[in-house]
C-alpha cells in the first residue's frame, strides 16, 4: 500500500485569536502550532493500513511555511516514512489553489490512497481533499468515520444529518477523515528520535493568488454577558418567562 | 443578467428543510445583483420531489428537477457532473449550496470542475460593485473572515440555521427534465438511519448540550427528556470532554473539533465553557447556562443563567416546557 497523507500546520484549538495589524490575518505572536487534529486521524489510518498490508509506504505532504517542518516531524514520529514540504511564504484563502499545488505533487506518484483530514481547524475551508480528487480525477469520499479496504475496493461510512451513509468506492481514491475513525497514537520517544533521521524533502512552491481576496479578519461581536436569573429550580419559572416574553424563542 | 442557482437537497423524495434557507439566501443574493437576477432552484432526484412546488414561496423563480434513476440517493460524481454542466451552460452569477453534510461534499467537487473558488459555511452575503462579498466564521467562530470573490460565478455554501426562510406570496414555475447520467465510481449504497425523530446538532433549532457536570453517561437521559419536551425541534449536544471520554457519539460534539452551531436556543448544562467549546456555539441566538459553579466561563456568554444543581433544575425546566407544549 502506497499512501499519501496531506497535512497542515494550524494554531492549537485553545488559541485566543488576536488580529494582526493588517486587520486581515492572525497575530501569530505567542501562538502554539500543532498538527491539524483532523489530519491526525488521516495519519493514523494511513499507518494502520500500511501495517495491515505488511508492506508499503506512508508519505506526508504539507503545504506551508518553513516552520511546517516541525508539523511533518510530528507525523514522522508517529511512524510515517518520509515527508515533503511544499514550502510557500504564505497560504492564500482560496482552497482551490492549495488543491492545485498538492495535486501537482501527487499526480505522478501512483498512490493507492490519498488521505486528508476533513478540514483544517484554522480556515475551516473544508474543501481541499475533494478538490484534489477532482483535479486528479480520482474517486473521493469525505468525512469518513469508518473504513474497510479489501481487494482494491473500499467501504466507508460518513455521517449525514440524521443518519450514516454507506459508500463504496474503488482504489486508488482520495478520502478525508472525521473524528471517530480511529484513536491517533502518540509519538513514542523512539519514534521521535527516529523522525530526526527520516527524509524530509523541501520543495519551494508558489501557489497562484486565487480569486478570493481577504477584506478583513475581525473578532465577532462580544456577547453581552447576560443575567443570572436565579439559583436552583426556583429560578426555572422566571427563566421560561424570559425565554418566552423577552427572548421570544419559545 | 446572470441568475443565481440554488442547489437543493432531497431525502426519500422530499425537499429537505435546509433547502428553504438556501433559496432564501439565493434570493437575497439575486436581489443584490444588478439587473433583476432570478433564482433558479435545482434538485436532483430519481423522480418527482415532494415540496418542490412550495419553493416559489421562498423566492425561487423557477424550480428545476433533474431526474435520473441513479439520483435517488446522493451520487457524488453524478451530481457534481450534472450541476457543473448546468452552471457552465447557464452563465450564472452565483451558485449556492447548503453547508450540510451533502453540500460540504458536493460544493468543492462542483467548484473544482468549474475552476472557481469556494466559500464554505457562509453566514452573510452581500454584493459590492457586482462582486459577491461573503462573511464566514474561521477558527471555529473565534474570528470572522470577510472575502471578495473575483469573477463569476461565486460558489458558496450557507451555514444552516442562519438564513431564516422568508415566505413570499409568489409561485415559481416548475420544470422537470430527465438527464443522462451515471452514478459514477463512488456509490452510496444505503443510509443507516439514526433513531427516528433524532435531529442533528448542526441543523437543530434548539440544542440541549451536556458536559462533565452530568457526571456519568446514563445521566444524559435528563437532557434527552428535556430535548424531547421541545417536541422534535431539539437535539442533544455534548462537550469535547464527554465525547473524548466516550460518553456521547462524536457526531454530537459542539466546539472547535466538533460542530459549530447556530441554533435559536442553546442550553448548556454542566458545561464550564472551554474556549474551544464557546467558539463552536457563540453564534447561537440565545444561550442559557445551567451550572453549579457561578464563576464558570459559560456564564460570560450566556444570555440567561441559573446557578444550581442541574439534576434539580433540568427536570423542573422539562416540566415547564412540557406545560407550554401542552
Amino acid at each position: 500500500m502506497k499512501i499519501a497523507v496531506c497535512i497542515k500546520r494550524v494554531p492549537d484549538s485553545e488559541t485566543r485569536v488576536k488580529i494582526a495589524a493588517d486587520g486581515k490575518s492572525l497575530d501569530e505572536a505567542g501562538v502554539k502550532f500543532i498538527l491539524n487534529p483532523y489530519d491526525e486521524f488521516a495519519v493514523e489510518e494511513g499507518l494502520r493500513l500500511k501495517e495491515k498490508a505488511g508492506t508499503g509506504e506512508v508519505v506526508v505532504i504539507a503545504l506551508g511555511p518553513p516552520a511546517a517542518q516541525e508539523t511533518i516531524r510530528t507525523a514522522l514520529a508517529m511512524g510515517v516514512d518520509r515527508g515533503v514540504l511544499l514550502q510557500t511564504p504564505g497560504l492564500h484563502p482560496d482552497g482551490l489553489e492549495t488543491a492545485k499545488a498538492l495535486a501537482g505533487e501527487l499526480k505522478d506518484a501512483a498512490f493507492d490512497l490519498v488521505l486528508f483530514g476533513k478540514m483544517a481547524i484554522d480556515d475551516y475551508n473544508h474543501q481541499v481533499g475533494p478538490m484534489v480528487a477532482e483535479l486528479l480525477d480520482l474517486p473521493c469520499v469525505t468525512t469518513v468515520a469508518h473504513l474497510e479496504i479489501a481487494g482494491g475496493k473500499g467501504t466507508a461510512e460518513r455521517e449525514i444529518e440524521g443518519g450514516v451513509e454507506v459508500v463504496e468506492f474503488p482504489l486508488p481514491a482520495v478520502l478525508t477523515t472525521d473524528k471517530g475513525l480511529n484513536e491517533p497514537r502518540y509519538p513514542a520517544l523512539k519514534g521521535i528520535m527516529a523522525a530526526k533521521k527520516k527524509p524530509l524533502d523541501i520543495k519551494p512552491t508558489a501557489p497562484g493568488p486565487g480569486a478570493l481576496e481577504i477584506l478583513s479578519l475581525t473578532l465577532p461581536p462580544e456577547r453581552q454577558a447576560g443575567k443570572i436569573v436565579g439559583e436552583g429550580s426556583a429560578a426555572v419559572t422566571e427563566l421560561v418567562r424570559l425565554l418566552r416574553e423577552e427572548a421570544k424563542v419559545l | 443578467m446572470s441568475h443565481v442557482l440554488a442547489v437543493l437537497e432531497q431525502r426519500d423524495g422530499a425537499i429537505r428543510k435546509v433547502s428553504h434557507e438556501v433559496v432564501t439566501g439565493a434570493r437575497r443574493l439575486a436581489d443584490a445583483l444588478a439587473g433583476g437576477a432570478g433564482v433558479e432552484a435545482l434538485v436532483l432526484a430519481a423522480g418527482p420531489v415532494r415540496g418542490a412546488d412550495q419553493l416559489g414561496g421562498f423566492g425561487a423563480d423557477k424550480v428545476i428537477t433533474l431526474t435520473n434513476a441513479a439520483f435517488g440517493l446522493y451520487a457524488p460524481e453524478g451530481y457534481a457532473r450534472a450541476i457543473a454542466d448546468r452552471v457552465k451552460a447557464g452563465g450564472y452569477g452565483a451558485v449556492v449550496f447548503a453547508a450540510s453534510a451533502t453540500g460540504k461534499d458536493l460544493a468543492p467537487r462542483v467548484a473544482a470542475r468549474l475552476g472557481r473558488p469556494l466559500v464554505q459555511d457562509v453566514t452573510d452575503v452581500s454584493v459590492q460593485s457586482g462582486a459577491v462579498i461573503a462573511i464566514r466564521p474561521v477558527y471555529a467562530g473565534k474570528a470572522l473572515l470577510r472575502v471578495r470573490v473575483a469573477g463569476h460565478p461565486a460558489v458558496l455554501s450557507l451555514r444552516p440555521n442562519v438564513f431564516t426562510p422568508v415566505q413570499r406570496p409568489k409561485a415559481g414555475s416548475q420544470e422537470t427534465a430527465a438527464v443522462d447520467a451515471s452514478r459514477g465510481r463512488v456509490v452510496v449504497t444505503r443510509i443507516k438511519a439514526a433513531p427516528a425523530g433524532s435531529l442533528d446538532v448542526a441543523e437543530a433549532p434548539i440544542i440541549v448540550s451536556g458536559g462533565r457536570g452530568l457526571k456519568e453517561p446514563a445521566n444524559f437521559r435528563v437532557l434527552e427528556e428535556l430535548a424531547a419536551a421541545f417536541g422534535g425541534r431539539a437535539a442533544v449536544g455534548a462537550s469535547r470532554a464527554v465525547v473524548d471520554a466516550g460518553w456521547r457519539p462524536h457526531a454530537d460534539q459542539v466546539g472547535q473539533t466538533g460542530k459549530t452551531v447556530s441554533p435559536t436556543l442553546y442550553v448548556a448544562v454542566g458545561i464550564s465553557g472551554a474556549i474551544q467549546h464557546l467558539a463552536g456555539m457563540r453564534t447561537s441566538k440565545v444561550i442559557v447556562a445551567i451550572n453549579k459553579d457561578k464563576d464558570a466561563p459559560i456564564f460570560k456568554v450566556a444570555d440567561y443563567g441559573i446557578v444550581g444543581d442541574l439534576f434539580e433544575v433540568v427536570p423542573k425546566l422539562t416540566e415547564e416546557i412540557r406545560k407550554l407544549h401542552g
